[in-house]
């Protein structure tokens, strides 16, 4: 497997501090996106070949993955191509601003590449229109199989100028891979760059697989297996694949997570009709046992500073969501309300938890403050769960299955995303069905 | 005349609509007592006379009358034949999130395992896992195939 990891070379050349610069609002629903020219970057004719790489395109290639990027935001309207008013080598020198400001742009991205010694070099620029001025810049050089992570850096780079929030397009997504009949589902686990490109299946299909998690620190994941039979906690590393059982249970373990710090697993073991929740070093491989109750505690989840952990427990009756300390003690409900709540996961900017709400045969997608208050569903349908944050905590992905008929037809398992303002509803496109996602948290950080 | 003959159909409808809908209803009480699965369409048998598997009701995992009954069956049989393991598997609906329902499976798996166990099958000869909502018998998305996959099956492993 080639390496995930390459080197970047930042080179910050200009970074203009002014304070009457275009910025965009992302805590409410943006009903009206920002409209952004995206010319493609111009390609240096001193370029040369590169294991087949059709280099010419690479620069509009670039461009369509910042745009779709943005389109994908909800937040930015990237403009058509043919009302383009100047060639991009001269615009990236410098814009004629009132021209761009013609076809409604309120700002534009310029920039060029040259691929030489098997090296590519990029550099790009933000402009703001109505201002008359670069708002940023950044060049740096990366080897070129490496073009659509430049494309992900470089949308990065950008959303964090205007919106003034953390990106998260250099990222990836890991999955379940479902495909066959409803009664014989073959699992496989896959990981995907954000936008759907590059997707790799780790495992083969030869045994059940479930939940995926990445480490927030690194590229490890922990995951549910069934290998011979017997349902463990798994730790897998997706560089060299190389992977281990978590810790010496006699019994089921499911439902691990990542501590915030990579260092721990937190997971549930079942014995004898109980499932409490355990974590495990992953230095020490001490194991500690964090709950003690004779109802089901499951879904554990760490609030980013490592002090909570948010759970799912029937104590009450039915399933219902708590918070406790990391240790295990000072266990709160928080859920309330009308139905009952399950898979809570705490938000990486620490300030909600998301969930899966049921109620009355329907299911919910939704974000409530840590305490339970300010419950808000985004999301209704007929089955869904698991949500997943965005490294910046702005959009969840979670999955969604259709009814299916009598023989289970029409059955299907996709990937949903929304905002946590609850507009821009999307689908993720995968090549098979797909369930149980994770978000990555970015390469490049 | 003709206004008494459509009259005369219309009502020759409702009445038999009347009739299949009542059909449909006693049907699904028929199988489905509170929830619990009651019928015999995806039963197997580990011999004769002793089906394999038992059902519960949404959430729940206790033992209904007839389930209890099911697991005595069980128990004798196993009595019978010492040599015998099994393995009990565990199911759940589709209607709730994926780890809550291996939680749920691992809880009524264990049920019809300490009820067989207090019948004096020993906890040696029986294994347990659960599978959650990954294993529908009956891949429908109604109630009727819910409930018949809210289930422990009862497995014979040698």
């Amino acid at each position: 497997m080639k390496k995930f990891f390459f080197i970047f070379f930042f080179n910050i050349f200009l970074i203009t501090n002014s304070s009457a610069l275009i910025e965009i609002d992302i805590t409410r629903g943006n009903l009206d996106p920002l409209p952004i020219a995206i010319s493609p970057l111009h390609v240096d004719v001193k370029s040369e070949n590169y294991e087949g790489m059709k280099i010419k395109e690479l620069g509009e290639n670039i461009s369509k993955i910042i745009e779709n990027n943005f389109r994908g935001t909800g937040l930015f309207n990237p403009l058509k191509k043919e009302a383009f008013v100047q060639k991009p080598d001269i615009a990236h020198l410098k814009p004629r601003f009132e021209d761009w400001r013609l076809i409604k742009a309120q700002a534009l991205v310029t920039g060029k590449l040259l691929v030489k010694g098997e090296k590519l070099k990029v550099e790009f620029r933000l402009w703001d229109l109505a201002a008359a001025k670069e708002m940023t810049a950044l060049a740096f050089t990366t080897t070129p199989s490496n073009w659509r992570r430049v494309a992900h850096i470089i949308s990065d780079k950008i959303y964090e100028r205007l919106t003034g929030e953390e990106g998260y397009f250099d990222t990836r997504i890991i999955y379940v891979a479902e495909s066959g009949p409803k009664n014989q589902r073959i699992k496989k686990l896959a990981i995907m760059d954000q936008d759907g490109a590059k997707t790799k299946y780790l495992t083969l299909g030869n045994e059940l697989v479930l939940t995926p998690r990445f480490n927030p620190t690194n590229q490890m994941v922990t995951y549910m297996s069934y290998f011979r039979n017997m349902p463990r906690v798994y730790l897998l590393d997706i560089e060299t694949g190389t992977q281990e059982v978590v810790g010496n249970f006699p019994g089921m373990t499911f439902a691990p997570r990542f501590s915030p710090d990579g260092k721990k697993i937190v997971m549930s073991f079942a014995k004898d009709g109980n499932s409490d929740i355990y974590t495990m070093d992953l230095d020490s491989r001490v194991v500690e046992r964090i709950t003690d109750h004779s109802s089901i505690d499951t879904s554990p989840s760490f609030s980013p500073d490592g002090k909570f952990i948010a759970f799912n427990s029937d104590r009450s009756g039915l399933q219902q969501i708590y918070v406790m300390r990391s240790d295990g003690t000072g266990v709160k409900r928080i859920t309330f309300g009308n139905g009952i709540y399950g898979t809570p996961v705490w938000s990486p900017r620490g300030d909600l938890i998301a969930f899966t709400k049921m109620r009355k045969g329907r299911f919910y997608i939704g974000v409530m403050r840590t305490d339970g208050s300010g419950e808000r569903l985004l999301t209704e349908n007929y089955y869904q769960e698991a949500p997943s944050w965005s490294p910046n905590g702005r959009v969840l992905v979670f999955y969604r299955e259709t009814k299916s008929g009598s023989k289970g037809e029409g059955f299907s398992a996709k990937l949903w995303s929304i905002d946590i303002t609850g507009y821009n509803e999307r689908r993720l496109k995968t090549e098979t069905d797909a369930s149980d996602p994770s978000w990555s948290s970015l390469l490049s950080k | 005349m003709m206004f008494n003959k459509n009259l005369k159909n219309i009502l020759l409808v409702i009445f038999a609509t009347l009739i299949l809908s009542a059909c449909s209803t006693a049907k699904k009480s028929g199988n489905i007592e509170g929830d619990v699965y009651t019928g015999k369409e995806t039963v197997k048998f580990l011999a004769s006379g002793v089906p394999d598997r038992v059902f519960f009701a949404t959430n729940k995992s206790s033992l209904t009358t007839a389930s209890r009954a099911t697991l005595r069956k069980q128990a004798t049989y196993l009595r019978k034949n010492k040599n015998l393991t099994v393995t009990i598997e565990g199911h759940a609906d589709e209607r709730g999130t994926r780890e809550y329902n291996l939680a749920l499976g691992e809880r009524r798996a264990n049920a019809a395992r300490d009820y067989l166990m207090t019948y004096g099958i020993s906890g040696k000869r029986i294994s347990v896992i659960s599978y959650g909502k990954e294993k529908p018998v009956n891949p429908a998305s109604t109630p009727l195939a819910w409930s018949q996959n809210r289930r422990s099956v009862t497995v014979k492993v040698n």
